[in-house]
């Protein structure tokens, strides 16, 4: 099928066959990153803006990366030293930036909807690279993509996501592709820490670690950010790696071929132990390679693909 | 000078009335309503024949901004608004800068009013200086300047004690004090209803909890108190259960509705339009439910909009960032026409009463009937008359409405203050 959407703003959007349109681009723009000359013309005379209003290192490297790739020209627009503080709107900002005709901005922001915002207000293509508690689409297609090249499907498997569930934008985005993928999701923490009604996204919940995990065939630990004791979610980061840290005793209850993933950056000796994040099934650096073929497939289906 | 509005289906639920009469006013006063009344020569008539003639509403919750943030809306913009909107009165909280917390702010804004409004404007004062919580305001001085109930709308009062101390003074004025309830901490910084659409939505929700603990300690109060605790913007059933309960009890407790949460639900969050957030948030369907049945049985006395201007420029933003609130006044009568009564789902004498003969009657104002002798307060409906919500004509100077494009049939047709029709 053909690329058809202006904006890739969430998984909920997607429908099956436009994911697998996307893995299976992200599979040849992989081959890409193995040459020793990593370019190709394909997006050469487009301009991509990474618009980030939220601290971000490995994701905006990732577009950086797959934009220069690809041979767009990259801007990266941050925040800070931005008109943003000088309190100039999100969408005056926008605007400004769209005055410059770029071909896709991709877009971070804290609050949930923001980059829907611009898409409603841009005539280019808008990425959402995180926003809120909401979406963060690239994420999970990378988390697929690994899964899908480790594992040789995504129909039929298991997978539990641990951790701060309310706050994680990956999360979301996971349960949403995942679902649509065929996949039987588990998610597992502490109450608090489990969004309201969260099982009619279509998920089992777990409260407890053993359970959650005991026949998944991949393990997604959450970050846990250390402000959340402040919140009353959790009582200390001490009792919450107690309960909820991943180690190699708890390992070996699973099953022997487990993929471990982690959206990063990783709390080592919080929610994975040293030992689990450097053990032979962590993948957590193979999603990160992924992470760049993926949104080289993004960004060429939304700027590469139509008018070439 | 002396009006005859000829021919009407006369509406009057104070006085049991409800049918075709006519209604002649003389003096700024209702002086008599019957059927097929001889006027002298020369007395100015209204054919109202197919339209519905109902004491003056009154929409006891408004934000009419002035002093302090005239770009959002002036006594002039909203009180046209009101009565673009079939509304006869409002009464303003006390949210202005600065806050209506003292004689001199409501002495303002009656001047204003007088000067500038085109219907009665009712100040509502401020239960604590500033609305910061901590000290009561001189409610003795702004009862006597003409405050008609107490507020720190938009706030909570969160320290009980004072809360409690505030209905106790307040006690000789026969003034409500008016609750906004919801719980500081259970609410602070979560923009819209906790449930499945803010998980969904990565927003972070107040759960229904935070109005009801709200509700259920201020009920507790006034019963202690013997206060009269007027509830606004009720939107949950948990809530609504809370109340039904209390004045089973004989506690001496109202409430209000606005039409936002009688009509939509948290899904219209979906799409993160900020013109549908708003303090208490949209709930479920299933309150909602909860919220059209107590306004049939009376458990919820009033409809009140919450009338909420905000410049575009507070709107037009991240929803977490932009400002809580929707205008009202222009969109609550033809909504309720079309979205409750049409339906069925409550009468034209109900929606009367609860539009005019209750918030007359639990502010002590002139009003809410058309008696012998009441102020000739009079809002007149036509039932046919099909409407489309186009913010662009609206009279207040601001746009913030989530009813954009909302079609039905039924509209206010005239407004009339102290008998004269009111041009908006």
């Amino acid at each position: 099928m053909g690329w058809k959407r202006k904006d890739l703003l969430g998984m909920q959007d997607l429908e099956t066959a436009e994911i697998t349109d996307v893995l299976d681009t992200a599979v040849s723009m992989k081959e890409i990153a193995s040459r020793e000359i990593k370019k190709v013309p394909t997006l050469r005379g487009k301009t991509v803006v990474n618009l980030f209003y939220e601290a971000s290192t490995r994701t905006r490297t990732s577009f950086e990366i797959a934009g220069k790739w690809l041979s767009a020209d990259v801007i990266n627009f941050s925040a800070s030293g931005s008109s943003a503080e000088k309190g100039e709107s999100l969408l005056d900002t926008a605007k400004n930036i769209e005055a410059m005709s770029p071909d896709v901005v991709v877009v971070r922001h804290k609050a949930a909807g923001a980059p829907a915002l611009l898409a409603r207000h841009l005539r280019c293509g808008v990425v959402n690279a995180g926003d809120g508690l909401h979406e963060h689409p690239t994420q999970a297609l990378l988390d697929l993509m690994t899964i899908r090249e480790k594992k040789g499907h995504l129909e039929g498997l298991n997978v539990a996501i641990v951790g701060d569930i309310t706050h994680s934008r990956v999360a979301r985005s996971d349960i949403h592709g995942m679902r649509k993928m065929g996949i039987t999701v588990t998610v597992a923490g502490p109450p608090t820490l489990i969004p309201s009604q969260c099982q009619e996204l279509g998920v089992k919940v777990s409260h407890r670690l053993e359970e959650a995990i005991a026949h998944a065939d991949v393990i997604m630990m959450l970050r846990l950010q250390h402000e959340r004791m402040q919140g009353g979610f959790i009582p200390s980061i001490r009792e919450y790696s107690r309960v909820w840290g991943l180690t190699l005793a708890r390992l070996s209850h699973c099953r022997p071929d487990v993929l471990i993933m982690h959206p990063g950056p990783v709390n080592r000796g919080v929610e994975l132990s040293p030992e689990v994040a450097d053990s032979k099934y962590s993948v957590i650096l193979e999603q990160v390679s992924n992470g760049v073929a993926v949104r080289m497939a993004v960004l060429y289906l939304l700027a590469g693909s139509k008018g070439a | 000078m002396s009006l005859l509005i000829r021919n009407g289906r006369v509406v009057d639920p104070a006085g049991g009335v409800d049918a075709v009469q006519d209604v002649w006013i003389t003096e700024g006063r209702i002086h008599r309503v019957g059927r097929g009344l001889k006027a002298p020569a020369g007395t100015e008539t209204i054919d109202a024949t197919g339209k519905v003639v109902c004491p003056g509403f009154i929409d006891m919750h408004v934000h009419l901004r002035e002093p302090g943030f005239e770009y959002k809306e002036t006594i002039a913009s909203g009180t046209r608004a009101a009565a673009a909107g079939g509304f006869t009165a409002v009464a303003c909280m006390a949210n202005t800068f600065p806050v209506n917390d003292n004689r001199a702010v409501t002495d303002y804004i009656l001047a204003r009013a007088k000067v500038e409004g085109v219907v009665r404007v009712y100040p509502i004062g401020a239960v604590t200086r500033n609305l910061e919580g901590r000290q009561l305001a001189e409610l003795a001085e702004q009862a006597e300047a003409g405050c008609v109930a107490f507020s720190d709308d938009g706030q909570c009062v969160m320290n009980a004690e004072l809360y409690r101390r505030a209905m106790e003074y307040a006690l000789p004025f026969g003034t409500p004090i008016i609750s906004h309830a919801e719980d500081c901490d259970l609410a602070r910084g979560r923009a819209m209803h906790e449930g499945f659409v803010s998980t969904e939505l990565g927003l972070s929700g107040q759960p229904s909890a935070a109005e009801e603990v709200m509700v259920a300690r201020d009920i507790v109060l006034a019963e202690l108190t013997g206060a009269h605790l007027h509830v606004a913007h009720i939107s949950t059933a948990g809530a609504v259960r809370l109340v039904r309960e209390a004045k089973a009890r004989g506690v001496r407790v109202t409430t209000e509705v606005t039409p936002h949460h009688l009509v939509l639900t948290d899904e219209a969050v979906r799409g993160y339009d900020p013109n549908t957030k708003m303090a208490p948030p949209l709930r479920t369907k299933r309150d909602v439910e909860a919220c059209l049945e107590a306004l049939a049985d009376g458990t919820i006395d009033c409809v009140a909009t919450d009338h909420a201007p905000h410049a575009l420029s507070e709107k037009e933003d991240e929803f977490t960032e932009a400002a809580n609130g929707v205008v009202g006044l222009e969109t609550a009568v033809p909504l309720l026409l079309d979205r409750l009564v049409r339906p069925g789902v409550i009468d034209l004498p109900t929606l009367v009463t609860r539009l005019s003969t209750a918030p007359a009657r639990l502010l002590n104002l002139p009003g809410g009937s058309l008696a012998s002798g009441a102020a000739a307060d009079v809002t007149i409906l036509d039932l046919e008359r099909p409407w489309t919500i186009d913010p662009g004509t609206f009279r207040s100077r601001s746009r913030n409405t989530p009813f954009a494009g909302f079609t039905g049939t039924g509209a206010p047709w005239m407004t009339l203050v102290a008998g004269v029709a009111v041009t908006p």
